[in-house]
């Protein structure tokens, strides 16, 4: 019964998505072919990456506002790195772009697990101190695609089988974390967690632990994003991918995950961050400004929750009839 | 979120040693101290002028505290106070454009606020949303509608004698801002402190549903909470908007951040249920005071936000890590 409801709410998302492209291809008929499809896709491989990590740090009752400000840390230290040191190969850059992610993530994960703060304060706090170091170590100065090595930016737009690497980084991730929280341990607990933490340490659950690995992860991903977006971009400053952590948290919330926890999976929030990504590439493609995107990211937050509070809402019993009162 | 544990005392602590040990007095301390050590790093501090100037540093992110307090104490949030500000600024800068006169732009930016509130009040008390991805929502509506209206321009041009709200003094070195904000002050302690609603507030705040069987009306208690959010928020962009004398659909933002440290820094529970509106006040001038004081340092603003970030998470973990390491 459950796992059929979340499955139509999941339909219905990718039907919202199909009428939404075909509607856009009536009045731009290029719009629906393949290769722009995989254009729109790799475009909004950045928010999916996020959208899964923001996903399990969700499900476990938690938010974390500081994934752009870790995405751009990450970015812009990789990028230094690659400037100072252009020789060291791309799967190392790799390696030091998830592991500063989850060393970010980690920070987050301690104040919430060992010292209960709440969540949103951490990561408001974490936000700003992160993007603040960012100024620290940069001066305030950009790094440029001329100073960055062919290597460095070449890899997230190496094209393999008409879609670029960007985009099937994003396709493995969906996969891997479909598996993780659907098939493993872990996964259980993440969904444990936020369902009820009360039962769950009577389970055996470790709550701040498991929080600790939700920020782990969305950490590792934002720091793997991060080299992403600055390769692919070709620059890093200390403004790159600014608020777009509320485009993150609006892709989890239109791809109907519980902001209370414990309800949500990658599959949503994959289509949720499609939805997104493909109202921003067609933005200009129907001649409205990109101005509008805020207010349009805003608004598809706002009536998604209202449309998740509406379908889950737990209907009270009823312990005093009606007609009694009618009589 | 775990649980916290609570002891009861077996001995009562006597009022004095309660108000000395009180956060408080503490942030009076902190305030003191960071004072003191402003005069000694610059000989600019000490100065009637350089301190009024000083105080534009928190007013109007003070001002909207006040009732973000109240707020966070009924144990919800408003993340959308900056871009309140931005949508109302930009509905001044609109009218100002075909001529509206000082009153009509205050009128207008009160009213743009309002309504602001009581669109974040009607999603969260009518509709039951969580107000947190409610305003993070609006946050990015309120200030969307802004960026549709005005794009990269700027709207400016404002009134002769609208310049008074942001740049005007009552007396002396008192500008208009730090006064209003002192009196609303004055009002907010006496409202959470002193009558019916304030303990409503608190009573919400500590269990909703135990409030709502006592006989509160909690929603309605609640609405009344986002309006005043909305209405201050839109009293500072009035504020601000005078002061700068121009509006950009980025006026204003990432205020939200220091408006919420202010108001846990004031000793205010982030979860609800308690707080003190001193508390609040005590903490803006710290805020003021530190931002300030870095500024006469020549720190950048970037870097005062690490101190900011670093403020916010510190004055909750302190005390945690204290009496963690209390206990072995």
């Amino acid at each position: 019964m459950i796992k059929r409801l979340a499955t139509t709410r999941e339909a219905m998302l990718l039907a919202a998505i199909v009428v939404l492209i075909a509607l856009i291809s009536t009045r731009f008929g290029d719009f629906a072919t393949p290769r722009n499809l995989a254009n729109v896709f790799n475009d909004t491989a950045p928010l999916i990456l996020l959208a899964i990590g923001q996903m399990i740090v969700i499900l476990t009752k938690c938010i974390d506002l500081s994934v752009a400000a870790t995405l751009a840390l990450t970015g812009m230290v990789v990028a230094m790195l690659n400037t100072a040191a252009p020789g060291v190969p791309v799967a190392v850059i790799l390696l030091i772009a998830v592991a500063l992610g989850a060393a970010l993530g980690a920070v987050n994960g301690f104040f919430v697990w060992k010292l209960s703060i709440p969540p949103i304060v951490v990561t408001l706090g974490t936000m700003t101190i992160f993007r603040g170091i960012i100024f620290l170590i940069s001066d305030g100065a950009w790094v440029n695609a001329h100073e960055m090595s062919a290597a460095f930016k070449g890899f997230p737009r190496h094209v393999i089988l008409g879609l670029p690497m960007l985009g099937w980084i994003a396709i493995l991730a969906v996969v891997l974390f479909h598996v993780v929280t659907t098939r493993t341990p872990l996964g259980r607990a993440f969904f444990a967690v936020g369902g009820n933490p009360h039962a769950s340490v009577y389970t055996g659950i470790d709550v701040g632990r498991t929080q600790f690995w939700a920020y782990v992860i969305s950490g590792a991903l934002a720091g793997l994003t991060g080299y992403l977006w600055v390769a692919r971009y070709a620059v890093a400053y200390v403004d790159i991918a600014g608020g777009f952590e509320l485009d993150v948290v609006a892709a989890c919330v239109i791809g109907g995950v519980s902001i209370a926890g414990g309800s949500g999976s990658v599959i949503g929030a994959l289509l949720g961050a499609l939805f997104l990504g493909v109202i921003k590439n067609a933005l200009p493609v129907i001649n409205i400004s990109p101005f509008w995107q805020l207010a349009i990211s805003g608004s598809a937050i706002i009536i998604a929750i209202a449309l998740n509070a509406r379908a889950s809402r737990v209907k009270g019993r009823v312990i005093l009839k009606r007609a009694e009162h009618a009589a | 979120m775990t649980t916290t544990e609570r002891h009861i005392p077996d001995r009562l602590t006597t009022p004095l040693a309660r108000v000395l040990k009180s956060w408080e007095t503490l942030l009076l301390a902190v305030a003191v101290a960071i004072f003191i050590v402003n005069s000694l790093a610059s000989p600019y501090f000490l100065n009637a002028w350089n301190l009024s100037d000083a105080t534009f540093n928190f007013t109007e992110k003070g001002m909207i505290a006040l009732a973000m307090a109240l707020l966070i104490v009924a144990g919800e949030i408003d993340l959308s106070v900056a871009s309140i500000i931005a949508l109302a600024s930009t509905a001044m800068g609109a009218a100002a454009q075909v001529g509206a006169g000082p009153a009509a732009l205050v009128l207008i930016g009160l009213g743009v606020g309002l309504a602001c509130g009581a669109f974040n009040a009607v999603l969260v008390t009518v509709m039951g949303l969580p107000s947190i991805v409610v305003t993070i929502g609006t946050m990015s509506l309120f200030r969307g509608i802004s960026y549709i209206v005005l794009g990269d321009g700027v709207y400016g041009g404002y009134p002769a004698g609208f310049d008074y709200f942001g740049q005007g003094y009552v007396v002396w070195v008192l500008s208009f801002e730090f006064v209003l904000f002192l009196i609303l002050a004055v009002i907010y302690a006496i409202v959470l402190h002193k009558t019916n609603f304030g303990r409503a507030v608190y009573a919400i705040g500590n269990n909703a549903t135990g409030a709502l069987f006592s006989g509160i009306r909690v929603n309605r208690v609640k609405f009344i909470l986002f309006l005043l959010t909305g209405l201050m928020s839109g009293l500072a962009a009035v504020c601000l908007t005078s002061r700068l004398g121009s509006t950009r659909p980025s006026i204003g933002v990432g205020m939200e951040l220091e408006v919420v440290t202010m108001v846990v820094l004031g000793g205010v529970n982030i979860l609800g249920g308690s707080g003190s509106i001193p508390g609040v006040v005590i903490a803006a001038f710290v805020m003021g005071l530190v931002t300030f004081g870095l500024g006469l340092l020549n720190v950048p603003g970037i870097v005062m936000s690490i101190f900011i970030g670093a403020l916010l998470i510190g004055v909750i973990a302190l005390p945690r890590l204290w009496s963690m390491m209390r206990r072995g």
